[in-house]
């Protein structure tokens, strides 16, 4: 086997394989609450994922050592697999027979993730790159702090001094452009004298990423106080964003020196053969190699107990979101708080008063592993998920955004005024929306899954659907880093559960009046035809390995995507659940009489076989 | 999954408690190690920076940047009172003069050439760290703090809002099934610790708060009612700094639910005693429960209790934490081995848990939690 050494950024060796020796892959994600290891082995010509093992993440007291979970979720894959891994606390490379691993990778969202606070000269300019360069980082953005965002500066110095990040990326100004208001930032920094959330004697870690005029006084300013760092600016002119640079600043801050101060990841961190990236960078990877591969659009969520991650890929612009407060078991209360009662108790198929739901929500919350045990239950979650994930892609639209500040600029006063800028998430042009996280992945039913993509995203147009069969989105993303091949061979194979395709219509209209034939041709010859009125939801069969003819007919009012009354012809593929034609329209109304609404609910959910 | 977890929340009629009182900056200690403190002691001060303000004075007194050093009357470290004149352009004509004063009473602690504007703090805030808990200074770290340590019953909540509290405790109820309402709330319970049993009104709390009760320890409160006394719909489970007038414990949950039997007799059998109590609520990485400490006297005699592991084994007794049954409690009867499928059609570990209304049920391990009668 031919071992490449090459020096990490900060002189750490990494061992790296050629790709072509890789037989055996370990891969863990250590979670706020799990740590999740899996084994990914090439068998015969195709890499495929054969076992999992899981054990709680070990970050906090009594243990407060990441390797601990991590060499548990090990000795669990070592009992399911055969495999022998560790001898004693040392993982065995490389791989020789049933025993030892090629390498070992790794992501992390324990303790928290990656939190951080931006600043920027104007709020919608570079305070905004900046925002999407953190999110895209896989950082949680705390708060963003900009020139004109109406706070005076002592606010915005006590905010500073509150939030305790991990790291605060400041930017702001072109190149050449002015620089007084990001030195004014600098020095409300400066002034602030923030402290590192984890290990209090270290110097907070600032990134610049600014005007590179301004350098020099920045440095003057924040390095005595802060661990200051430079990057290239994120908003080099107006018409251009560059956030490559500071994110990739951003992830080697984060092992260097957040990752390092968290408690066992310095031992971690000589374990993995690559980097350790923080868990939404990783699925993020994975999620835009896959739209680029493909050539696709893609929407992504990934919805856990206490966060929400939304990632697109839009003509090749890649942005990612995280709702850091949206969430079905910590965040729970906060979803209820959010989208008020009415929203929830909308997709609840069955008369609930607001006293119960507001109980049962906090109980949720203070027992957060508790599990729905009643069918009343789980369509409770399951309501409270919908509006999770609407509010979370709502989020991530006004941020998926092009540049703002382009063409109609003419001074910098006029950049200060907001424009309303068109979201870069176009649901017509979407391809595939993907779902992650408990409550999509382990639906009992996975028409149950499908319904709450549909509900909460809506789709419009023809887009298929899918779910992360067992969340190793984390795994392979940084897999993908090393062997971006083996990576989407087990994405494709073994992650992504097709649930099949949503044709929806746009447009509103009164229940039962006509909307939409439509003809289905299957490959074997079968043939369907069948006319649907407006409000209702329909399956047909289509399997994962089937693809059909779909030709759509809408009547006057309706629209497919092609313009109103336009008939659109495509090719559709299946998944487990199959091809659901929606004519409820868009926007989706929900009637708000009580006892029609609970029919409508369960008609719906009757027709994909939800329940 | 091994086995379920539990929140496992200790009721405790005698331990050991050790409480880390830190300053939030370097300051001064007013305790030595082995002094005996009250819960109302301070042992440690400081001064906290004033917050500070800035003020543009190369935009008021229309000079560049680089030129405001120039026109300062008052240097960097100097002190300024409110409304003196921080800065002053030169003129021949006393007329054409402008002048830049200062908008509070404190120090000027940066000028910058760069943007022109001077940075000015507030004087310092005193901070006094108080022991919280009665009992021995067994640990001194120099400037930051002190560790206190005391011999206590000790019961953890499920749920807090509100901070920390001293208080002598006294029953709302007579019973862990009892409702506290409003007649229970008596002029005499002013800086008392109440205990209530299954449910605290709203009206039962806002009259205690106007009554000055410092706190409420119940088995249950309605989210309806928790939100009229914040005043807003609570959406993260991060509590403690409310300011609402008085600490609120949970130790069961949301809804009508009774006391547990051995924590309410456990502070029915404190009547009397000086409790501290904080309401400060972390559910989620780095979990922090409300709870309640009752220092013993130094004549206490008894065992201590260590805390024990939670996992579940037959014979247990347990509590169902989530409907349909929740808050009933049984006995484990059986932990079978096999998934089992659930009405959600889910495939799930499960136990079998004997009510103590005599019925058998079969519930997810998830949904339960160890508890000690």
């Amino acid at each position: 086997m031919k071992a490449v050494i090459r020096l990490g950024r900060s002189g750490e060796k990494k061992i790296m394989v050629e790709p072509k020796d890789l037989k055996v892959i370990l891969a863990t994600d250590c979670g706020s609450t799990t740590t999740k290891a899996i084994l990914i082995e090439k068998k015969g010509e195709e890499y495929r994922q054969t076992y999992r093992g899981e054990s709680p993440t070990t970050v906090e007291a009594p243990f407060e050592d990441v390797t601990r979970g991590a060499l548990n979720a090990f000795a669990e894959l070592e009992e399911l697999s055969g495999r022998k891994i560790l001898d004693g606390e040392k993982i065995i490379m490389p791989a020789r027979d049933n025993v030892g691993v090629n390498i070992y990778v790794s992501t992390s969202s324990a303790g928290g993730g990656l939190q951080m606070m931006v600043a920027g000269a104007v709020k919608t300019m570079s305070a905004e790159s900046a925002q999407r360069a953190a999110l895209g980082a896989g950082a949680i953005v705390t708060d963003v702090i900009a020139s004109n965002d109406k706070r005076l500066p002592h606010e915005r110095i006590e905010l500073i001094r509150q939030h305790r990040p991990d790291m605060i990326l400041l930017s702001g100004g072109t190149d050449g452009g002015t620089v007084s208001h990001v030195v004014e930032l600098a020095e409300q920094i400066a002034a602030a004298n923030p402290k590192a959330r984890l290990g209090t004697t270290f110097k907070l870690p600032v990134l610049y990423a600014g005007n590179k005029d301004a350098r020099d006084i920045i440095s003057k300013v924040l390095e005595e106080k802060t661990y200051l760092q430079i990057a290239e600016n994120l908003r080099p002119t107006l018409e251009a964003e560059n956030l490559m640079p500071a994110r990739q600043k951003i992830q080697e801050l984060f092992l260097e020196h957040v990752m390092a101060h968290a408690p066992g990841y310095k031992k971690l961190m000589t374990w993995t053969s690559t980097p350790i990236m923080p868990t939404p960078a990783a699925v993020g990877a994975i999620i835009e190699s896959k739209a680029k591969r493909d050539g696709i659009n893609i929407v992504g969520v990934d919805i856990g107990g206490a966060t929400t991650d939304v990632f697109s890929v839009f003509d090749g612009n890649f942005t990612r979101t995280v709702s850091a407060n949206l969430g079905l078991s910590y965040s729970i209360s906060n979803v209820l708080a959010e989208a008020g009662v009415e929203n929830i108790l909308r997709w609840i198929p069955f008369d609930m008063d607001e006293a119960d739901l507001r109980n049962r929500v906090k109980n949720k919350m203070i027992r957060p592993t508790t599990i729905p045990q009643t069918l009343e239950g789980l369509q409770m979650e399951q309501a409270i998920a919908r509006e999770a994930l609407r509010l979370a892609f709502e989020q991530h639209k006004s941020l998926a955004v092009g540049l703002k500040g382009i063409q109609r600029v003419r001074d910098i006063s006029e950049t200060f005024k907001e424009a309303k800028v068109e979201t870069l998430v176009d649901m017509l042009k979407l391809d595939l929306i993907i779902g992650s996280g408990g409550v999509l992945s382990h639906a009992p039913r996975r028409a149950q899954a499908v319904l709450m993509l549909i509900d909460a995203f809506l789709p419009e147009g023809v887009t298929r659907l899918g779910v992360d069969s067992i969340f190793m989105m984390p795994h392979l993303g940084v897999l993908s880093s090393i062997h971006p091949e083996a990576a989407q061979e087990v994405f494709e194979k073994d992650c992504l559960i097709p649930l099949g395709a949503c044709l929806a219509v746009i447009n509103i209209g009164r229940l039962g009046e006509k909307c939409l034939d439509i003809k289905i041709h299957y490959q074997d010859g079968r043939k369907i035809e069948e006319s649907i009125p407006f409000g209702e939801l329909k399956l047909y069969p289509l399997g994962p390995k089937e693809e059909a003819e779909l030709e759509a007919h809408p009547t006057r009012q309706f629209d497919l995507g092609k313009g109103k009354g336009h008939a659109l012809k495509t090719r559709v593929r299946g998944g487990v659940v199959g091809l659901v034609v929606d004519t409820r329209g868009r926007p989706l109304n929900i009637p708000k009489d009580k006892a029609k609404r609970i029919e409508l609910l369960k008609r719906w959910a009757s027709a994909l076989g939800a329940f | 999954m091994a086995h379920a977890y539990t929140p496992g929340l200790r009721v405790a009629e005698k331990t050991k408690i050790r409480k880390a009182r830190v300053l939030p900056l370097p300051g001064e200690l007013v305790v030595k190690k082995g002094d005996r403190v009250e819960a109302e002691d301070v042992v440690a001060r400081t001064e906290l920076p004033g917050k500070v303000f800035s003020v543009n004075v190369a935009g008021r007194l229309g000079i560049p940047p680089e030129e405001v050093v120039k026109y300062m009357i008052r240097k960097e470290g100097d002190p300024v009172a409110k409304d003196e004149i921080l800065a002053e352009s030169k003129s021949l004509l006393a007329w054409l003069k402008a002048t830049c004063t200062s908008p509070i009473k404190g120090t000027v602690e940066t000028i910058s050439n760069i943007t022109g504007q001077v940075l000015l703090r507030e004087p310092p805030q005193p901070i006094e760290v108080r022991a919280y808990i009665g009992g021995r200074v067994v640990e001194v770290m120099e400037k930051e703090g002190v560790v206190v340590e005391t011999t206590a019953s000790f019961v953890q909540g499920i749920f807090g809002v509100g901070g920390e509290a001293v208080g002598l405790l006294e029953m709302g109820v007579n019973s862990p099934e009892e409702v506290l309402e409003p007649k229970g709330i008596r002029q005499e319970h002013e800086g008392k610790i109440l205990v209530a049993g299954s449910l605290v009104t709203w009206e039962a709390m806002d009259k205690a708060r106007k009554a000055g009760v410092k706190g409420i320890v119940t088995g249950g409160v309605y989210d309806e009612d928790l939100k009229a006394l914040l005043g807003y719909d609570l959406g993260v489970a991060i509590t403690g700094s409310e300011e609402i007038g008085l600490t609120l414990i949970v130790t069961e949950g949301f809804s009508r639910i009774n006391m547990a039997k051995k924590t309410f007799e456990l502070l029915q059998s404190k009547r009397g005693m000086k409790a501290s109590i904080n309401g400060a609520t972390q559910i989620r990485a780095g979990v922090v429960r409300p709870e309640i400490i009752i220092p013993l006297n130094k004549e206490a005699t008894g065992e201590e209790e260590t805390p024990a592991e939670t996992g579940m084994t037959i014979g247990d007794m347990v509590r169902v934490i989530r409907e349909p049954h929740f808050g009933k409690i049984g006995k484990v009867k059986s932990l079978p081995v096999e998934l089992q499928t659930i009405e959600t059609e889910a495939k799930v570990r499960v136990v079998e848990i004997e009510l103590t209304e005599g019925s058998t049920i079969l519930i997810p391990r998830a949904n339960v939690e160890v508890i000690k009668l």
